[in-house]
């Protein structure tokens, strides 16, 4: 009795006075007290190994407490003059040791795990750039990494808060803004940013202790002899030519490479400046040997692309079954409106899969290496061109989940449709993402989708209810046998991942995939509603 | 000046390469929803220095460049040029004038220093951004008419006419853009420039407790449906996995099923009879 008393005091001293710091290599290994990076851990599966709560129990779980961001500042710093609104989380947030690391545009707050209570809140006075979102921190050692939209590097003393130094990722001059959350893997700090004028995308490794770029690896070919380089019209187009990093990818240790998506080539709509070919590494899923920041492999989602989309979601490594034999697996889901399955080794392509009837831009016929093949009457079009997906397509960065025990990939989806109008007669004037005007039509619904991978077709699906739909936020699968899943009205709900039944919900407005750890022997359910965090636990 | 209205009411027309709730053009040049001006123009410069610049540009660049510096059969697009964007009052421009990049092809131009700092006043006084609109104007009225009848007649027959409910229907709208995107999707279209149509609602029937309640839909998510009936009365129904089920009657269904169906060619044309009605 005594002895319980003891270790229970113990526990809770850990909690509030632990050490904050992160052993990159820990990282390798699933510690389900913690969530130490984007995914929870490297495959992108956004699957834990907890099975506490569970089927039978959920539908118990209540509120442990809830926070909204505050705005009192304990520490500040920035190059800039103007303090931006404090946004809303669209990110995930990261757990080590109690200790919860959450982020929105330009703002940073350490809290309190098993309270909400905030320890520290840093906030970057900025330049600008676009503060569309910001997916979280990074966390080596004692030290938290974020970006901020007017392109800096900031690290952070974990436990205080207070700046260490910053960097910057790219030039504010050339319109560059930066969201992605710095991907610690081992000593190397994975840093991607976005552009929406006609620069090139890029990933860069820093060394997270001097803040010295290691290498960078452009997503487009940059001078002659570069690779990919007939595919596109010439040095000048390609070097302007997009492709931007700005979702975590994932990370395979044994082939020491960082699996992760490019967005949209540049200028994005009209496209004849950029020459007829594929324009690598534009819209694909390329593989980057983090110790060297070369290429190992590419697939292109969107041959030259000329709707936007991005292959923006992080991509789901799982060690799974191709053919009856043994494979190691990339799993992506790509704006444009389909599934792709690969093998991560190599690249090779496995499977291709069509998520709605309606999509309607590429022939119905896959090319050699099973990419969809874009119709050119379905570009833009001066009296309009009815496409679907829209350019925010049937999936964005929201996180998907894959679940080891059912074999399936959950992903949100929506069936979306657009008017693509072309607004110049001249070409040359339309960089980036300019040159055209999208008129939103109502999506047709919004979908939960349980795929399984052997044949890129769902298990099951759920249409949220609605005449119309839209995009939710991500989602996670524990081994209780449970998906948690928020939907397009505001609730996060936990399925029985095999079934699809509900089990439990909870109206918060959810605006970030859910996610969960283990504190005080209890098992937590953390997500975030606009500005306000919510963790759930059984009473 | 249709794109600011357009905007402002459909929040997803901005921000497709990071999906959220910004209009491009907003997040560019103009205050955002964030309250932060993504990338800030460059200070004013006196209308003489601009004038002096532009028309040595025009003599000594354009033939290149293009004359709004867009680029040219040989000279590259300037307004995205690394160097002009970096450039603040001709630094960087200048040595690249005076002859630094004779072997990428760029001639050596003599022009006074003065000059070229006027020429890059010019520049910089260029909107640059990924996310502007042209202004042009683009006639989007394209179709056939006369096969736009036969095809409203086919598609639309049914439940419209041209000279009944729809009678005077493009003249309602100040641009037949919002016309075109109001017939394929009623309602979603609102704002300055915009007639007050009529849109039916969606209603739904659920049975409660024995009871058949039927009535206009209010929120609906997968745990309960809000039915309000006739007598002005909100019934509030709890749902569980599809218990008790929902009719829904969405007097736009044909508008959304048309979706799949519906040729680019047939919209442009029904699109042009419904303006020839004008």
């Amino acid at each position: 009795m005594m002895r319980f008393f003891y270790a229970a005091m113990m526990a809770v001293c850990v909690s509030t006075a632990g050490a904050q710091s992160l052993d990159p290599s820990s990282i390798l290994q699933r510690d389900v007290k913690a969530w130490p990076t984007y995914s929870g851990d490297y495959t992108g599966q956004r699957f834990s190994p907890i099975a506490q709560i569970n089927t039978s129990n959920v539908k118990g779980l209540v509120e442990a407490w809830s926070q909204k961001l505050p705005s009192e500042v304990t520490h500040s710093g920035g190059v800039g003059t103007t303090v931006a609104p404090l946004g809303r989380v669209s990110g995930s947030i990261v757990q080590v040791d109690g200790v919860l690391f959450v982020t929105t545009p330009d703002n940073v707050w350490s809290m309190d795990a098993a309270t909400g209570k905030v320890n520290w809140h840093y906030q970057w006075k900025t330049r600008g750039g676009t503060h569309i979102g910001n997916r979280g921190v990074g966390v080596w050692r004692d030290r938290v990494f974020f970006e901020t939209p007017d392109n800096y590097l900031v690290a952070l003393n974990a436990k205080t808060g207070e700046e260490i130094w910053h960097k910057e990722i790219a030039s504010f001059d050339l319109q560059y803004f930066s969201t992605m959350a710095p991907h610690v893997v081992g000593d190397h700090l994975l840093v991607g940013t976005g552009n929406d004028l006609d620069e090139p995308g890029m990933l860069q490794s820093f060394n997270p202790q001097t803040g010295d770029v290691e290498w960078t690896w452009y997503a487009t070919p940059m001078k002659k002899g570069d690779e990919g380089l007939s595919t596109w019209a010439s040095v000048d187009a390609a070097s302007h030519g997009g492709g931007n990093v700005w979702v975590n990818g994932s990370y395979d240790s044994e082939t020491h490479l960082y699996i992760f998506g490019t967005g949209n080539p540049s200028a994005a709509f009209t496209s004849q400046l950029r020459g007829p070919g594929a324009n690598l590494y534009t819209c694909s899923t390329v593989a980057v040997n983090v110790d060297t920041g070369k290429l190992a492999w590419y697939y292109q989602t969107s041959p030259h692309d000329t709707h936007d989309y991005d292959s923006a979601q992080t991509q789901v490594l799982v060690d799974g079954t191709w053919q009856g034999k043994p494979r190691k697996l990339v799993m992506t889901m790509a704006r444009n409106g389909y599934f792709f399955v690969l093998d991560r080794v190599t690249g090779e392509h496995l499977l291709t899969s069509k998520m709605f009837a309606s999509t309607n831009w590429a022939e119905e016929t896959l090319d050699a290496k099973g990419a969809p093949v874009r119709i050119p009457a379905k570009d833009f079009d001066y009296a309009g061109a009815l496409v679907s997906p829209s350019t925010q397509g049937i999936v964005n960065w929201q996180p998907p989940a894959y679940s080891p025990q059912t074999g399936l990939f959950y992903v949100n989806t929506s069936e979306t449709w657009e008017m693509y109008y072309l607004a110049t007669t001249d070409p040359r004037g339309a960089m980036g993402l300019g040159g055209e005007q999208l008129m939103n039509l109502p999506s047709n619904g919004g979908w939960l989708m349980a795929i399984d991978y052997t044949t890129g077709k769902p298990r099951w699906k759920h249409r949220y209810p609605g005449v119309t739909g839209a995009l939710a936020a991500g989602v996670m699968t524990t081994a209780g046998h449970l998906l948690f899943a928020p939907d397009i009205h505001g609730n996060l709900i936990a399925y029985n991942s095999a079934t699809g039944r509900q089990l439990w919900h909870q109206h918060i407005g959810a605006s970030n995939a859910p996610e969960t750890f283990v504190l005080n022997g209890k098992q937590y359910v953390l997500a975030a509603g606009g500005d306000t965090l919510y963790a759930f636990r059984l009473p | 000046m249709l794109r600011c209205a357009v905007a402002a009411v459909l929040l997803c027309v901005g921000a497709r390469a990071q999906q959220g709730a910004v209009s491009h053009t907003e997040a560019t040049h103009q205050a955002a929803p964030f309250g932060v001006v993504a990338y800030p123009d460059r200070p004013e410069q006196p209308k003489e220095v601009l004038d002096r610049g532009k028309a040595a540009y025009s003599v000594n660049c354009s033939f290149c460049h293009g004359a709004d510096a867009a680029g040219g059969s040989v000279g590259p697009n300037l307004l995205r040029s690394e160097v002009v964007l970096r450039d603040v009052h001709g630094e960087l421009i200048l040595p690249i004038v005076h002859g630094a990049r004779l072997a990428q092809g760029m001639p050596k131009i003599d022009l006074p220093d003065l000059t070229v700092a006027d020429i890059a006043a010019w520049l910089h006084s260029l909107k640059t951004g990924g996310n502007m609109t042209p202004t042009e104007e683009i006639n989007i009225v394209t179709g056939n008419a006369a096969a736009g009848k036969v095809a409203f007649d086919r598609r639309c027959g049914t439940c419209h006419s041209a000279n009944g409910d729809l009678k005077g229907f493009a003249a309602k709208f100040a641009q037949p853009m919002q016309m075109q995107q109001t017939w394929i999707s009623p309602g979603v279209m609102k704002g300055p420039g915009m007639p007050g149509l009529h849109v039916p609602p969606v209603t739904a029937t659920v049975v409660s407790k024995g009871r058949k309640i039927t009535g206009k839909l209010g929120a609906y998510d997968d745990f309960s449906v809000v039915v309000t009936t006739a007598d002005g009365v909100a019934h509030t129904v709890p749902l569980d996995n599809g218990v008790p089920r929902v009719v829904v009657h969405d007097p736009l269904k044909t508008h959304r099923e048309m979706l799949p169906t519906l040729k680019d060619a047939e919209i442009h044309d029904i699109t042009a009879y419904l303006e020839s009605l004008r």
